[in-house]
């Protein structure tokens, strides 16, 4: 299994592909909707690209409240 | 349905409605696509008076507040019946607000029992100021077994046998405190009675009816006063049924259109505007013949449907469409004041009505709805049967403030008498929004008096409350405005925030400061942030308190700058 520090790197390096951000410019407690500069919707987009990555389901509801990457990448640690 | 007039409170036109169509779905909670819970009228009962029970028992009495922080869920509609039923007053809190938010307005509204989901709790439990919660009795729900909860229970184990008693209340008791604003230092809890909502019942569903067999979607957060009356209180006083989603991602959406055959839904213009993108796309991937052969027949669907809409005819021409929105839509209801008419056109010409409306949470639900007979895109429709509207102060083209009287007009802001005095005078609320009623009772809106915005997710956002965002901005001053209330009468689908800038004497606007406010911006939410700054010479007007005259400044900058003096960020 994947420690936290390598989930949140693949959660930074999806993110940056996904919405065509430089990777270097991403950091684990940046909020993610300022950084990518998206919406609600969008950020959905962004968990079901990570629930394809890494083969979990990352219920909408639990996810009120995140939106931080380290967050956002503990959670799905806990699913792994 | 229920005939209303004969009904005193909420509670009790709910209890009569439990046992009117007990063998009727009332309630269908899906998870992506998988059914959770599908209960009928007689489970929802059986679900909600040991709850009600156990709340009497744990000495909530009637009048006593209970708020409810959850997503869209069966749980939601089941607390707010208990609560109903004894006599409480509802306080329905946005979950998606900060666990310090709720914490405030726990406190304003002076909620005495809450009901909250497990992951929403664990935030506030570890937010700051949770000490001083005065909240009693707090119940939460899909919390793990493992979980240890603090100074809370569990929603699933809070029951007690025995029938509780139904709590009698009247008509101007109240029902609910719902927060139209308000998380920047003034909350505005709008004290809504059983009578603001049973007339309010009445009036919708005589324009739209629900009846056994209905089926609503509820997307929107049923804290929300349109969800809270289409998918609660209206098809639960007809016998309909309302279908819960946990998810909101549009693959899930679309497919429980047909799943379910959705016959009514409600939804935001950010969410109607993705559905037109998401058609348009798939129009535009089409074959040049079949394009061809599309666009001849939504010309056609336009002129057969002139008037009225024909769903029948409708569903025959553009049948693909139709099947893909399950095939018994009715309508789509949204609020209008800030959707753009193209797309309103866009979807009643394939046949799918969007009712557009107007309203605020002071009035209820909504004082306006297009009834689509014909339909007209440039206006919010007709006032709703018992209210009432005038244009206040009218100018040459008849444009002024829009001033409602009605039954299901607020009684007042919660602990703000100097608010509600402003607000509500002679009987009439005066909404701050600026409108003209055409030749055939349209309501068309033009803009806002007051100074707020309201997002295409249909948040208001109010520039006094972001305004710390730009604290120790390197400026002489700065304020923030909505760009409608120094540009009157512009179009609404343009709502954004600006920032007012005063430099320092001899300082210029730099890169550097740019960076400095686009970087402050950022750090918002992205529905908070401003769209755009100007840079003015003058000293701001301030009160002898050194207030900033926030009335007098914009009128100023109304003279003296244009819109397209904005610069955006």
């Amino acid at each position: 299994m994947p420690t936290l520090d390598q989930t949140l790197d693949e959660v930074l390096t999806l993110a940056a592909a996904q919405f065509k951000v430089p990777r270097e410019n991403l950091s684990p407690d940046d909020d993610f909707f300022q950084k990518l500069a998206i919406d609600s919707l969008q950020a959905l987009d962004l968990l079901t690209r990570l629930e394809n990555h890494f083969h979990v389901e990352l219920p909408d509801y639990e996810m009120q409240g995140v939106s931080d990457f380290r967050t956002l990448a503990s959670r799905i640690q806990a699913r792994l | 349905m229920l005939d209303l007039t004969k009904y005193q409170s909420l509670g009790e036109a709910l209890r009569d409605a439990l046992d009117r169509w007990p063998n009727e779905v009332c309630l269908i909670e899906s998870d992506r696509d998988r059914e959770c819970i599908r209960l009928t009228y007689s489970d929802f009962k059986e679900t909600a008076l040991p709850l009600a029970r156990a709340l009497q028992d744990a000495g909530f009495r009637p009048g006593d507040r209970a708020a409810i922080i959850m997503t869209n869920q069966s749980k939601w509609l089941i607390s707010a019946y208990a609560v109903m039923f004894c006599g409480g007053v509802l306080v329905p809190l946005d979950y998606k607000l900060t666990a310090a938010e709720h914490l405030q307005l726990l406190a304003h509204s002076q909620a005495k029992v809450l009901f909250t989901e497990f992951h929403l709790w664990r935030a506030i439990s570890q937010a700051v100021g949770f000490d001083g919660l005065a909240t009693e009795t707090v119940l939460v729900t899909e919390a793990p077994g493992s979980a240890g909860l603090v100074k809370a229970f569990r929603w699933e184990d809070f029951r007690r046998k025995g029938a509780p008693d139904l709590a009698p209340r009247k008509r101007d008791d109240w029902a609910t405190i719902v927060y139209s604003s308000g998380t920047g230092g003034r909350p505005k809890g709008c004290v809504l009675t059983n009578e603001n909502y049973l007339e309010q019942c009445a009036a919708l569903t005589s324009l739209f009816p629900f009846w056994p067999g209905v089926r609503y979607l509820s997307i929107l957060p049923t804290n929300h006063a349109v969800d809270f009356m289409v998918g609660f209180l209206g098809p639960f006083v007809c016998g309909a049924t309302v279908v819960h989603l946990r998810t909101l991602r549009p693959e899930f959406v679309r497919d429980a259109f047909v799943r379910y055959r959705i016959t009514y839904m409600s939804l935001v213009p950010m969410v109607l505007k993705n559905l037109e993108r998401g058609l348009r796309s798939k129009f535009d991937e089409m074959s040049s013949k079949k394009r061809w052969v599309l666009d001849r027949l939504i010309a056609l669907n336009r002129l057969l449907t002139r008037g009225r809409p024909r769903a029948a005819i409708s569903r025959l021409l553009l049948p693909q469409i139709h099947r893909a929105f399950g095939g018994g839509l009715r309508a789509m209801f949204v609020g209008g004041a800030f959707m753009e008419a193209s797309t309103l056109q866009f979807f009643y010409d394939l046949g799918v009505p969007v009712s557009n409306g107007y309203g605020l949470t002071e009035a209820g639900t909504v004082l306006t709805l297009n009834d689509c007979k014909p339909f007209r895109s440039d206006t919010v429709g007709k006032p709703l049967p018992g209210v009432e509207l005038r244009i206040l102060n009218p100018d040459s083209e008849n444009i002024g403030e829009v001033a409602a009287r009605s039954k299901t007009i607020m009684s007042h802001y919660l602990s703000d008498p100097e608010l509600t005095a402003k607000t509500i005078v002679d009987g009439w609320l005066l909404t701050g929004d600026l409108g003209r009623f055409d030749d055939t009772g349209h309501l068309q809106l033009f803009g806002r008096k007051k100074n707020m915005i309201v997002t295409p997710g249909g948040k208001n956002i109010y520039p006094e409350d972001i305004e710390t965002a730009f604290d120790g901005l390197p400026v002489k001053e700065y304020c923030v405005f909505a760009a409608n209330y120094i540009w009157k009468k512009n179009d609404l689908g343009r709502e954004m925030l600006v920032i007012v800038i005063l430099l320092e004497p001899g300082q210029e606007f730099t890169n550097a400061l740019r960076e400095d406010l686009s970087a402050r911006n950022r750090r918002l939410p992205d529905f908070k942030r401003i769209g755009g700054y100007c840079v003015v010479a003058k000293d701001f007007p301030r009160t002898a308190s050194m207030k900033i005259k926030r009335n007098q400044l914009a009128e100023e900058l109304g003279k003296v700058l244009q819109r397209s003096d904005v610069i955006e960020l």
